[in-house]
């Protein structure tokens, strides 16, 4: 393990700050236990969430808007949408948002003076928990990425984290671990994307935590194409053009009408569907979007603007670390909530972007907290006298440290997973030969040798890369966002989830029956 | 990607250091922080948001570097427009309520 400086208690360890983790503090501390919130980066800052607004859906059980969401989730699902789940999502949802009002959060109203709770703003909402687990006395450490679990008899016991300023390390023995890392989108540059490179998966899956539905990762969002700002939402008032201005009228959805063409040739946006009426609400409402318009001289509602798509992964795709009905995972003591779970159960082979993924991450979060505190207090005094030992087996290796390398081993994985041309659109060609460099990127010892956080990164980033590309050449069939040119039709017989896992041997099996559960 | 601090309107409060969720900035004793890995900057303009002073510019382009000066920057009124316009002040939310996004849902054309 080397040299701890530091070494810690607590009943939970929650890791990852974004609006998962941060529910999930709460609700640990809530029900009593002692927690320790740890990031990467600053809770508050980090995560998909905290850089632009998220939609949340705030309805009641048995109302027609309620029946319109879950209708939605259901068909856009493709056969994997569980509706009492997502009913119990927004049972959860709701219970929040009138929490956080009730906590004081200054939500918005409509002209009526009506509440509006349909919308929360990434970064007043997550300074609004931050500040609300520091008076629950949840011990909030910033910047200090976590790298590996820690088990004791094949249950969590904790974790060792390094501080990204001094280097030195910082181990945390629990009760329980939440793993809330979010997805992963395998650095595409997608807004608030720059942390979330699988790094939970991994060391779930070092402590033999399973995946499932890691073929549903293929989600791109549209932003301009200097930009990163993949807020998608504004598009659905916008016309496509392509270079010579001919606007893109091709069949099928609006992101792979886009894909496609990108292919050929630049595409164009304009906003010009947006009455003037809406197009305050998106400037009064959305300022992450329209500042940078406005820093570049350009007014999207009047002139176009090109745009690309940037690959958002498992943070708004849908695979992720199987759980139960609620938050544990296939692992004695590890609790994922949020983007860091697999959301099939709530959205499907579909993106859950907005609104579901927001609701998840309350609805999941809490669960998790709840959960976990129940667990440890099952557990008795007596997890603190464990012995516990590290998941991460590997040796690092004596070789000088060459950052040259660890670029290119980070530049060839992103290789093999953004391009449209083979992550949008993929067949077994495009599959097997991503499999093989994968493979060979993962196998050589020779660039693991530098910076530990970086290359905790790119490992996470190559484990991630592979459990998605083994899944997609399990799936020979088109559904939802796994688009195979081979098979371009859904077979009603692989409306079956498909699991994954493994680090040095990586697997992928699909699951006897349509089930999206862990055994509870 | 974050481009300039503004060694004129820092106030050393280091708290763009902190609230960097990348880690993009180091902080130097009596002066103002510096952007050691602009690399890894995600051009989320979060830390515009926590700087008291307006004294950050993030430019829009993600991948490619602006070069505006600052003079040119404040001749233009872009410092701190962000900050501006989401409403906050002294690294605190003074504008959630202004938010009018529920405008994107009251033609029906997409359900939340």
């Amino acid at each position: 393990m080397g040299e701890t400086a530091e070494k810690i208690e607590a009943d939970i360890l929650v890791i990852g700050g974004g609006p998962a983790g941060c529910w999930a503090a709460w609700n640990a501390a809530a029900n009593g236990a002692s927690v320790v919130l740890i990031d990467k980066g600053y809770v508050g800052t980090s995560g998909a969430t905290a850089a632009g607004n998220t939609t949340t859906i705030y309805t009641r059980r048995g109302t027609a808007e309620r029946a319109a969401t879950v209708g939605q989730r259901v068909r856009l699902g493709h056969g994997f949408t569980e509706a009492e789940r997502v009913e119990r999502v927004l049972d959860r949802t709701l219970e929040n948002l009138d929490l956080l009002a009730k906590w004081g959060y200054d939500f918005p109203s409509y002209e009526d003076g009506r509440p509006y709770r349909g919308m929360l703003r990434g970064p007043d909402y997550l300074r609004f928990m931050r500040q609300k687990l520091i008076k629950a006395r949840v011990k909030v450490i910033d910047h200090c990425p976590v790298e590996q679990l820690l088990v004791s008899d094949g249950a969590v016991a904790g974790a060792v984290a390094r501080f990204r300023r001094s280097g030195e390390t910082l181990e945390i023995r629990s009760g329980a671990v939440v793993i809330a890392t979010g997805g992963c989108a395998f650095l595409s540059g997608a807004l608030g994307t720059h942390n979330l490179t699988g790094d939970g998966y991994l060391m779930a899956a070092e402590a033999g935590a399973v995946l499932s539905g890691m073929e549903f990762s293929a989600q791109y969002g549209i932003s301009p194409a200097y930009s990163s700002v993949t807020k998608g939402v504004v598009y659905f008032w916008g016309t496509f053009s392509d270079e010579q201005g001919n606007v893109l009228t091709a069949p099928g959805d609006r992101q792979s009408v886009v894909a496609s063409e990108l292919i050929r040739g630049p595409v164009y946006a304009i906003l010009d569907k947006a009455s003037p009426r809406l197009q305050e609400g998106f400037r009064r409402g959305q300022p992450n979007i329209f500042v940078p318009f406005d820093r570049m001289g350009i007014d999207p509602f009047k002139e176009r603007f090109p745009i690309t798509l940037r690959h958002e992964g498992t943070v708004r795709g849908t695979g992720g670390l199987k759980i139960d009905h609620r938050s544990t995972t296939t692992v004695p003591g590890l609790f994922a909530a949020g983007d860091a779970a697999t959301r099939q159960g709530m959205s499907g082979a579909s993106t859950g972007g907005g609104g579901p993924n927001s609701s998840w991450a309350m609805a999941t979060g809490s669960w998790a907290g709840e959960d976990a505190a129940s667990y440890v207090r099952s557990l008795g005094a007596n997890w603190r006298a464990r012995e516990a030992r590290t998941t991460n087996q590997r040796k690092t290796p004596s070789s000088p440290p060459s950052s040259d390398d660890l670029n290119s081993v980070v530049a060839q994985t992103k290789q093999q997973i953004l391009p449209l041309d083979g992550g949008y659109f993929r067949n077994q060609e495009s599959l097997s030969k991503a499999s093989s460099i994968l493979s060979d990127l993962w196998d050589d010892e020779a660039w693991r040798s530098g910076d530990r956080a970086k290359v905790r990164e790119a490992e996470a980033l190559i484990a991630t890369s592979r459990w998605a590309t083994e899944s997609a050449l399990l799936r020979k069939e088109s559904r939802g966002l796994q688009r195979r040119t081979d098979f371009p039709d859904p077979n009603p017989l692989l409306a079956r989830s498909i699991d994954s896992g493994g680090t040095d041997d990586i697997w992928a099996s699909f699951q006897p029956q349509q089930k999206m559960s862990a055994a509870s | 990607m974050i481009e300039i601090v503004s060694e004129d309107r820092c106030v050393k409060c280091d708290l763009c250091v902190d609230a960097c969720p990348d880690n993009v900035f180091d902080a130097v004793p009596d002066s103002a922080p510096v952007i050691a890995r602009q690399s890894d900057c995600q051009t989320c303009f979060l830390c515009e948001l926590f700087c008291p002073t307006d004294a950050l510019y993030v430019s829009p382009l993600s991948e490619a570097i602006e070069g505006s000066t600052e003079t040119d920057l404040i001749a233009k009124g872009v410092m701190g427009s962000f900050r501006r316009e989401m409403g906050w002040k002294n690294a605190k939310p003074r504008g959630t309520a202004g938010d009018m996004s529920y405008r994107i849902f009251e033609t029906g054309t997409i359900t939340p």
